[in-house]
């Protein structure tokens, strides 16, 4: 148990050192930029606004050497001050609270489904290795990895809202419905299923193809061969032997790609009109809002580390190894 | 060694296919001018016209555009932007990876922080950060793909250098009064290729979809044709004009698969398994 | 030792014509072919060959754990109490398997799933083919723990494999292979990966529950002195079939079989020892409270663990003595080897020659003092790069140094002569050579620059015992030829004794005795060196008078004839 806390420390360490250089680079991109950093965190439609340039000016410290304003912009970001969108005239912080919990449920549900059908298929193919189910698992496998998923968005709504009429297309719930309760859970659900599953296919197969591999690997290892001498059913050795260590390079990928996760819900977000941090991000993008943009970057970038210590703790729990790595 | 080479190579179907899928995309690319000499930018035929018109033959876009002649025309940004960002990401990832796995120590631990810092960085919106902020031109979306796609390169390359650096025929090499210059380009570097070579024609697939990815959201080249902006431009109207979005991410699906197929062929005939166990 | 009872009803296993095939483009068709042998109540045939003889394959095919479907069985019996295993059913095999047929394994670090408490693997079995319950099974636990001699089970039972070490993990599994009593223990080279000293304590704990138990075991091994320790019967074999079977001593003392002579007569054994070497001069090199730490793990955060690898090493090597470092795994006796050729840099201590202080080096001021100082690697196949000639591999260290190419290939060519090899070896790679001729290519690029010393680290442990005495007997031959000084590493004392003039003895960073060979062995002073020396399997056997010398004769046949004996490992030449 003291190792799994002091694993755990170190990781959270690490985190908070992470973080510390995420705030930095975002600092560092502002000034970057080409032009003038006021006009560049207000934004282009800032730049009439003489008066509030100016005061981004004193805010930030700009007339003033580099390292002071590094000072200044932690101090602020530790504070929560994610800047002020002009476009939107609110805080940015405001902005992305407003639209966290869409993309949470969103990316939350994905990556679990993700990961739940990644490994049964995977674990499929792999016992099957050489069969047509193997193979029909492969190249669903190849092909949704080789698929824009932006794209897969756009041909689903195509079948399924356009051509069937089965799902809701976009947004997050039927507005104007006035669904309370059930309903409203029902509404949002039957809303989630198309951007889920979008963004769900594209890592289940990266997650499918990785446990497939790594119980080959596992397969032919020298405890499975243990096991099948102590006479076991195949059941219980692919169950208690092979796929519970096959798993664990699985749930470590995992967690380096939940970054790629939580950038793919951009995509999927403007596909679907999805009301969370990724369509802000596209917004932000069109108006040219910077500052909402950078403060989506260190969230999403929070979001991660969060991911992060999750799959460690995960992992933490299933390999007793870990207290002395 | 080539006919070797080959002859593992072919025996992967898969991979074969994919070649030959590459290979017309290539030729596309190469003779996009010949093909579709117009600019694709040109409104040649009637807004809205259905696949299989008598002037379009994938039909065309809102403002009549060729729907056809853009996915030629975009076959080379594509392709331009795949190779030259793996190529700089390559660059990155190999040189750092070798550094760090060939010192170890202090250094190692150095370039491995910067590096997991990387990795943790959502790369997707790092990319759109950066175009969106440096403006979208084709060297910057390069720059842009190779910054967020080098870390498992330099994971890789450093893996490959540490592991290498450590066995004995290199070892044998220091103990014989060979300089670094030599271990490293005559003995390390040529034994760690066949991993390098497959991860990177795996990056070039990736980087193609990260550039219509960003083309897609608006931050492609605006000079420039390109898949990723076809279907953006035409998501709107996916309930009117399907052919306009299904069309171009038919090509990057194509493209993408194929350069996977490829990949995985490489990696069966350079088959780095074999290969360290000495009995290449 | 045993009472052979000839009745039928004693045999346990009765393998009739097995033939295992193997899939097609394999370097022959079948891994075994024909082979006939049976294991008695209260019996232990050995079974030995060396690698790819088929004698694993035959254990896998009886315990249905050959890798399907790839290699499978096509022909012949084997006959458990009369029922043929081959052709019952997966059920009942399983209920055999684990349950009346018990099967270990030689890497006792991979054969334990790292994710399961020792305890609970143990009650799998258990689990699997009986119907104890709960309570039952944990206390059948505990007793089999205590009975293969780990201590304190209650608590070992909870403990994950990763915290045991490899002589705890191997009584693991023997507890586990004898959970139910089994009437057959198939052991497949079990203490091939372990330290003599940890192997005889196995060895003598399968020896002591076979005869409790009365089981009949069959011992795969590739060791004729572990067949002298603990066999009552005997089946030797080659590529894939079986030359001869017999009892043990018949076998050990009498054997007929040209194969098996020869086998015998490779055995490296210590009583063959040269005439005291003559110490001359000055000492060549010497090392003074030598120190290597090791730091695993840790970065800029922690500072991860230290291993000591040598803490006070001290010995001395004079111009054309063969030193032997002689030590178990973890001793530090290849990190000594390391730092005196400069690819360890010492902690501490000194390391003379020359006149100056090898340790205070930089690695600029080294580069002179590596035309002195060769080495020679273990691994025949990690030693030779994949990718360059022969002829490049052994020109590249004098051409470093200012040869010029033409000269050094040359050069080359001759070293591959006095190695045995033909000269137009320069032109080939590497992997279309046998182990132990990829072994003489190393020997020949150490000699290349002319050293002074060679470091041979555990030069023959990766190869077959026919072709590890062609490889001393050139190195030996090199050596007095050339003159050349030579530190030898090695686990095996048998093999020491080859060669060495002197040995040290080293134990945890330390040397604990240095002496001549002679004394070492006849008259060892530090009690570690005697449990060293206990610790031989078959020291209490002498080979036969008239292959003593068959050894002698054949290793020079091979020299001369330039052969390199094909280990089965790789491409022959």
């Amino acid at each position: 148990m003291a190792g799994i806390a002091s694993f755990l420390g170190r990781r959270l360490f690490k985190a908070v050192f992470i973080l510390l250089a995420i705030v930095v680079i975002n600092f560092l991109l502002v000034r970057a930029a080409p032009g003038d950093p006021a006009m560049v965190m207000a934004g282009e439609a800032g730049a009439a606004d003489e008066q509030y340039v100016q005061q981004l000016r004193e805010q930030f410290g700009l007339d003033r050497p580099l390292h002071v304003q590094l000072g200044i912009y932690v101090r602020d970001v530790a504070m929560g001050d994610l800047g002020y969108s002009y476009r939107q005239q609110r805080p940015v912080w405001d902005l992305i609270a407003d639209r966290l919990p869409a993309t949470l449920i969103l990316t939350g549900t994905a990556f679990a489904l993700a990961l739940a059908a990644g490994i049964a298929l995977g674990t499929l193919a792999a016992m099957n290795v050489g069969r047509w189910s193997d193979s029909a698992i492969t190249v669903l496998a190849l092909v949704s990895y080789a698929t824009p998923i932006f794209w897969v968005g756009l041909m689903l709504i195509l079948l399924f809202s356009v051509q069937l009429g089965w799902l809701p297309a976009f947004g997050y719930e039927s507005i104007g419905a006035g669904y309370t309760g059930f309903e409203r859970v029902l509404d949002i659900a039957r809303h989630m299923v198309l951007p889920v599953v979008t963004l769900g296919l594209f890592y289940m197969a990266v997650y499918a193809r990785l446990t497939r591999a790594s119980i080959l690997e596992v397969r032919d290892m020298d405890f499975v061969k243990t096991a099948r001498a102590k006479g076991l059913g195949e059941t219980r050795i692919v169950l208690k032997h092979v796929l519970r260590n096959a798993i664990l390079p699985v749930i470590t990928f995992a967690g380096i790609q939940a970054g790629h996760l939580v950038g793919g819900s951009i995509l999927i977000e403007t596909v679907f009109a999805w009301p969370g941090i990724g369509r802000l991000a596209f917004d932000a993008v069109l108006q040219r809002d910077y500052q909402v943009l950078l403060g989506i970057f260190f969230v999403t970038s929070v979001l991660v580390i969060v991911f992060n210590i999750l799959t460690d703790l995960v992992y933490s729990l299933v390999d007793p190894r870990i207290e002395v790595a | 060694m080539t006919r070797d080479f080959w002859k593992a190579f072919a025996r992967n179907r898969g991979a074969v296919i994919g070649l030959g899928i590459l290979a017309l995309v290539v030729l596309c690319a190469l003779l996009a001018d010949f093909i579709y000499p117009a600019s694709p930018w040109e409104m040649t035929a009637m807004p809205f016209q259905p696949p299989g018109s008598e002037d379009a033959l994938l039909g065309s876009d809102t403002l009549g555009r060729d729907i056809a002649a853009g996915i030629v025309h975009g076959a080379r940004v594509s392709l331009l932007i795949g190779l030259t960002s793996t190529a700089v990401a390559l660059l990155i990832g190999v040189t750092l990876g070798a550094v760090a796995g060939f010192h170890g120590g202090r250094v190692d631990d150095a370039i491995m922080r910067f590096t997991e810092l990387f990795q943790t960085i959502p790369n997707f919106v790092l990319a759109v950060v950066l175009v969106a902020i440096f403006t979208p031109t084709i060297a910057n979306i390069v720059i842009a793909i190779a910054i967020v796609s080098w870390p498992p390169l330099a994971r890789l390359a450093r893996g490959e250098f540490m592991a290498l650096r450590s066995r004995e025929f290199v070892q044998a090499a220091v103990t014989t009064g060979q300089g670094t210059g030599t271990i490293i380009f005559r003995h390390i570097l040529p034994n760690s290729l066949s991993p390098i070579i497959v991860s990177a024609s795996l990056m070039v697939a990736t980087a193609i979809l990260l550039e219509s990815s960003l083309s897609f959201l608006g931050l492609g080249d605006p000079n420039v044709m390109s898949w990723g902006y076809m279907i953006g431009a035409a998501r709107t109207v996916i309930r009117q004009a399907w052919w306009m979005s299904f069309f171009p991410g038919i090509a990057i699906l194509l493209t993408v698969l194929a350069l996977n197929l490829v990949g995985e062929g490489l990696n069966d005939a350079l088959n780095p398994k074999l290969a360290r166990k000495g009995k290449a | 030792m045993m009472t052979r009872t000839d009745s039928d009803t004693d045999i346990l296993l009765d393998v009739r014509d097995l033939t295992v095939a193997l899939p097609q483009g394999a370097d022959r068709p079948n891994a075994v072919e024909g082979i006939s042998l049976t294991i008695r109540k209260n019996e232990i045939l050995c079974v030995v060959g060396e690698s790819g003889s088929g004698k694993s394959m035959t254990a896998h095919a009886v315990m249905g754990l050959l890798p399907k479907p790839h290699v499978r069985v096509t022909g012949g019996q084997a006959l458990y109490r009369g029922r043929d295993i081959l052709t019952m059913s997966e059920r009942e095999q399983r209920a055999l398997r684990g349950g009346r047929i018990a099967m270990i394994f030689q890497e006792p670090m991979t054969a334990l799933n790292p994710l399961m408490t020792v305890g609970d693997q143990i009650e799998e079995s258990l689990k699997a083919h009986s119907d104890m319950d709960a309570a039952a099974r944990r206390a059948r636990v505990v007793q089999l723990l205590a009975d293969v001699g780990l201590p304190d089970p209650e608590h070992l039972r909870r403990s994950y494999p990763f915290r045991l070490s490899g002589g705890q993990r191997q009584r693991v599994m023997i507890a586990m292979a004898l959970a139910l009593e089994p009437d057959i223990l198939i052991a497949d080279e079990p203490t091939t990966a372990l330290d003599v000293t940890t192997q005889k304590q196995i060895l003598d704990l399968i020896r002591k529950l076979q005869a409790e138990k009365e089981m009949g075991v069959m011992f795969i091994t590739h060791d004729f002195g572990v067949v002298a320790e603990i066999a009552t019967s005997v089946a030797v074999m080659q590529h894939g079939r079986c030359v001869e079977i017999g009892p043990a001593a018949q076998m050990l003392n009498a054997p007929q079989h040209p194969y098996t002579r020869h086998l015998i007569a490779a055995v490296p054994h210590y009583i063959e020892h040269r005439d005291d070497f003559l110490k001359s001069g000055e000492a060549l090199l010497q090392a003074e409270k030598v120190r290597k730490v090791f730091r695993l793990g840790g970065g800029f955060l922690r500072k991860g663990r230290e291993i000591i690898a040598g803490d006070d090493i001290t010995l001395t090597i004079h111009p054309g003595e063969t030193v032997g470092v002689v030590g178990e795994s973890g001793s530090g006796k290849s990190t000594l080897g390391r730092c005196i050729v400069g690819l360890h840099k010492a902690d501490g201590g000194r390391i003379l020659y020359g006149g100056q202080d090898l340790v205070s080096l930089s690695r600029k001021q080294f580069r002179p003092v590596r035309k002195d100082i060769q080495m020679i690697f273990q691994d025949p196949y990690a030693s030779l790069n994949p990718r360059h000639k022969v002829g490049e591999i052994i020109a590249q260290g004098p051409v470093a140094f200012g040869t010029s190419h033409a000269k050094a290939m040359e050069r080359a060519r001759e070293l591959l002569r006095l190695v045995g090899l033909p000269a137009n070896a320069v032109d080939r790679y590497p992997h279309e050579f046998s182990g132990g001729q990829r072994q003489r290519i190393s020997i020949a690029r150490a000699l290349a620059l002319e050293p002074k010393l060679i470091i041979a680290d555990e030069p023959v442990s990766a190869l077959d015992v026919s072709v590890q005495t062609q490889v001393l007997e050139l190195l030996d031959d090199i050596r007095h030829r050339l003159g050349l000084a030579m530190l030898f590493i090695t686990h095996d004392l048998r093999v020491a004794a080859q060669v060495c003039d002197t040995i040290a003895v080293m134990q945890k960073g330390r040397v604990v005795e240095m002496n001549t060979a002679r004394e070492v062995f006849q008259n060892p002073q530090h009690p570690y060196t005697r449990t060293l020396l206990d610790a031989i399997p078959g020291k209490g056997w002498e080979i036969p008078e008239d292959l003593r010398h068959l050894r002698r004769d054949q290793a020079a046949a091979a020299l001369a004839a330039g052969g390199g004996g094909s280990s089965g490992r790789g491409a022959v030449a």
